[in-house]
């Protein structure tokens, strides 16, 4: 409930405190007094380092959010988890293939995946990340590429898994492969990096480089502007 | 949904918008610029500066947040430390775990070098995630590493140090490569070719991105191959002073554990900075988009150790922070929301600035719109801003394209109920990147033997004002440089005997100047954001009423 003064009852560990009702989880928590060293990186939903936990009084089911995307709601009972123990497999990138075996190869567990759909629920970014483990299972990376591109690796998947996977990591390693077996050449940035090393452009930086300011201005006054789209 | 008392002035933006679609600004001439940067850029607004009283930059202008940490005391008593207990030693320290720390680190070890990455939060917790738009490589057969350049040159109001952005725009091609084969997801074409896109200042189509999520592509990539070739790296432990020897190189590192309070020392032959930004200071009070450790460490012990910093007084405020809701109040709405064809609207419903201007020109035109004009929409918490008309996009290049190219920015504003797709957002410059920094050379060492530095905290590549696309760019290309230099530094050099000498005569600098009451410890570390509440310790540290507190998400 929200008193008079626009204040909430929230409990951070167990604690109560009262806080001003719009803030985010993260900046209750400093409104509470905590100074945070753990649980806090950009503050802005993309490194996940706040993974948080929560309940309502009234509402045993667990929720999750990222502590610094997520207002606080009255009653709100919550925990962060700052670090979870997920496994990450060591591997040589370019000794790889970009197949299914490969996958299972390095995160063996990935079979033992029974659906339970824990992961999914978890997700901060409402990502289909049961999904995204079943196109691994089944060696499609491409998809796993796709369908996890958002994931912020905040671990809340792992941390609920009952058979100890580590989701992120998994999508991760497809995303990997994706990006250096799968996706198609770009042909016009091999053709640069050649030019560039073959010297094509070393006489004119040369010129720019030591022409005197007031020409260049010229230049770039003059520079015709390719349309944004 | 926007509260009803906003309502009206969106009104007035839908009716303009198709009025809008054909209508496009003209870009300023310099001389239209100037005035208008020296007006309303906060840069300009001499109360925000003082001349440093003591170091290597003294009698420079640098604003006052900057100035208290880089004149700030020293965290230790060089007296109580004992060198003689190395905890670790090594050839390269790389201090800093984000894009330039983790290539610097990648490319140490690729020539040879025994490395430790030291970084203050998680590793990867860092500005580069934050990355959205893209990074600029001139690889297109339209563009080319020319055009980079005198873009480069021109957006930096030809300050840039010309050696470095021709290293800049040279090595981009192959940076952009180098990431790929690294397993990063560039956006592509279906016949293999980058989509590009254009970004304010750059006059070709240059910026490759991973949807919105480029640097968070970028660094959970690099992150991963730095775990997979097991460099040793230790996270929650900045470090806090710079070691020297006897012959005024540098010779490590004192690292301090943000869990324990326990010091290390950290001995090298090498030493690369890698710290990033200053956003955390909030200069002038603005609100700004930086992760939470961007504090500006690196050149506070920097100019400690000698080291010289150009362009320390120019900071870039990215022209379009939130200003609505306060939950996301100074945090980032990404140029791309621009480049994909938003125009920035007063409350009239018009046009007052081409979005695509360099962003110090479209932050100050903001400012004037807001300020000066009183054009600007007021919300119930005192911000003001001017519409980012996003609903656009979809209208020019087809529905569904911003739910497409912008997933976290449709993310971010949907938890506040908010459909950029079918309404505006409210922005206003929030404080974002560090222009200038240590000065550094084309291999990245500094003014100090054996101190390099890469990223956000050198200076000189982008001049008085970076272009969007142009920071992950240097990241990777200095920060590969400087691995490599560092490397063949570690090899080369004769190490004399490790000191903290300088430490004891900055503390006597400082005392000669009588600042050393006055000014804070430093480096700062983290932001104190925590809510005080009375004080009854003795030595009565802490002020009986909370502090004004900075308003920032
Ligand atoms: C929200 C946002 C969006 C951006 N978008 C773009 C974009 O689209 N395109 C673009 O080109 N640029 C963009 N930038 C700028 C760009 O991302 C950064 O300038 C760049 O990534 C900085 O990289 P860095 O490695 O130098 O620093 P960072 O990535 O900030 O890494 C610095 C690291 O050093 C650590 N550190 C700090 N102090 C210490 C210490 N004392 N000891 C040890 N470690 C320490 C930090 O914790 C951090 O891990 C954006 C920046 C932000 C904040
Ligand atoms: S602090 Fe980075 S996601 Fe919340």
């Amino acid at each position: 409930m929200t008193d008079q003064n626009g204040m909430i009852d929230i409990h951070v560990m167990g604690k109560q405190y009262k806080v001003p009702e719009g803030l985010t989880i993260l900046t209750a928590m400093e409104y509470c007094g905590y100074r945070i060293t753990r649980g806090c990186g950009c503050r802005a939903g993309f490194c996940g380092a706040c993974a948080t936990i929560y309940n309502l009084k009234d509402d045993p089911q667990l929720k999750y959010a990222l502590a610094c995307q997520k207002t606080v709601e009255p009653d709100m009972y919550l925990v962060q988890i700052p670090f979870f123990p997920a496994r990450k497999a060591i591997y040589d990138l370019e000794k790889l293939h970009p197949e299914g075996e490969q996958v299972l190869a390095l995160y063996p567990d990935l079979i033992k995946c029974f659906g339970c759909n824990n992961c999914t629920k978890t997700c901060p970014q409402e990502m289909e990340v049961m999904w995204y483990m079943s196109d691994a299972l089944r060696g499609d990376i491409m998809e796993v590429a796709n369908k996890s591109f958002d994931c912020v690796m905040c671990g809340l998947c792992a941390a609920r898994c009952p058979q100890g996977l580590a989701h992120y990591n998994i999508a991760l390693l497809c995303r990997r492969l994706y990006g250096r077996f799968l996706a198609p050449n770009s042909q016009h940035l091999d053709d640069r990096i050649a030019e560039i090393e073959a010297g094509r452009y070393d006489a004119e930086l040369e010129k720019l480089r030591t022409m005197d300011g007031a020409e260049l201005r010229r230049l770039y006054a003059q520079r015709d502007i390719e349309p944004a789209y | 949904m926007y509260p009803a008392y906003m309502e009206e002035s969106i009104k007035r933006l839908e009716a303009s918008r198709s009025q809008r679609l054909n209508e496009t600004l003209r870009r300023l001439s310099d001389d239209e610029k100037k005035p208008l940067l020296e007006a309303c850029h906060p840069d300009f607004i001499a109360e925000g500066m003082r001349d440093l009283a003591v170091g290597a930059n003294k009698g420079i202008p640098t604003p006052h947040e900057m100035a208290d940490v880089l004149e700030g005391n020293s965290r230790i008593n060089p007296a109580r430390i004992d060198l003689g207990k190395v905890d670790y030693d090594v050839d390269v320290l790389i201090i800093g775990g984000g894009g330039a720390g983790v290539s610097a680190a990648l490319l140490a070890e690729e020539n040879g070098a025994k490395v430790l990455l030291a970084t203050k939060l998680r590793l990867g917790d860092a500005n580069t995630v934050g990355a959205q738009a893209g990074t600029q490589a001139a690889d297109r057969p339209e563009d080319s590493p020319v055009t980079h350049y005198i873009d480069t040159m021109g957006g930096g109001h030809y300050a840039n140090i010309p050696e470095l952005v021709e290293a800049l725009v040279k090595d981009a091609p192959s940076v952009i490569k180098w990431l790929e084969k690294l397993g990063v997801n560039w956006d592509k074409n279906p016949d293999g070719s980058m989509h590009e896109l254009s970004g304010g200042g750059a006059s070709r189509l240059r910026l490759h991105s991973a949807r919105d999520y480029t640097g968070l592509e970028e660094m959970r990539v690099l992150r991963d191959e730095l775990r997979n070739r097991q460099i040793a790296h230790i996270e929650f432990s900045p470090a806090i002073e710079l070691i020297l020897d006897d012959r005024g190189q540098v010779a490590g590192a004192l690292l301090l554990n943000l869990e324990t309070n326990d010091i290390a020392v950290v001995k090298a032959k090498a030493v690369i900075l890698a710290t990033g930004g200053m956003g955390r200071l909030h200069i002038q009070g603005f609100p700004t988009t930086n992760h939470y450790g961007a504090t500006a460490d690196g050149l506070v012990l920097a100019y400690r150790a000698g080291a010289e910093m150009l362009y320390i007084d120019t900071m870039q405020y990215h022209p379009t922070g939130a200003a609505y809701p306060v939950q996301i109040l100074g945090q980032l709405v990404t140029e791309k929301v621009r480049t994909l064809g938003a125009q920035l609207v007063n409350s009239d419903g018009s046009q007052f600035i081409m979005p695509l201007e360099p962003r110090d020109v479209v932050a100050a035109a903001i400012i004037r719109e807001c300020k000066d004009r009183d054009k600007g929409i007021r919300t119930a918490t005192g911000e003001v801003g001017v519409w980012l008309d996003s609903p656009m996009i979809d209208v020019i290049r087809g529905e569904g394209t911003v739910a497409r190219e912008l997933p976290a920015m449709v993310r971010q504003f949907a938890n506040y109920g908010i459909n950029i797709s079918k309404e505006p957002m409210l922005v206003y410059p929030t404080l974002h990147y560090q222009n200038g920094g240590i000065k550094i050379d084309a291999d990245g060492a500094t003014t100090v033997p054996g101190l390099f530095a890469a990223g956000e905290c050198m200076g000189g590549v982008h001049g008085r004002n970076r272009l969007i696309g142009n920071s992950t760019l240097d990241i990777f290309v200095f920060g590969r440089r400087t691995g490599k230099a560092a490397a063949r530094w570690s090899r080369e050099v004769t190490p004399g005997k490790m000191s903290l000498e300088h430490v004891r005569k900055w503390q006597e600098a400082l005392e000669e100047a009588d600042l050393n009451h006055s000014r804070p410890a430093s480096p700062l570390l983290l932001p104190d954001y925590a809510r005080k509440g009375p004080d009854y310790m003795p030595d009565n540290s802490r002020d009986l009423l909370p502090p004004a507190r900075i308003r920032t998400a």
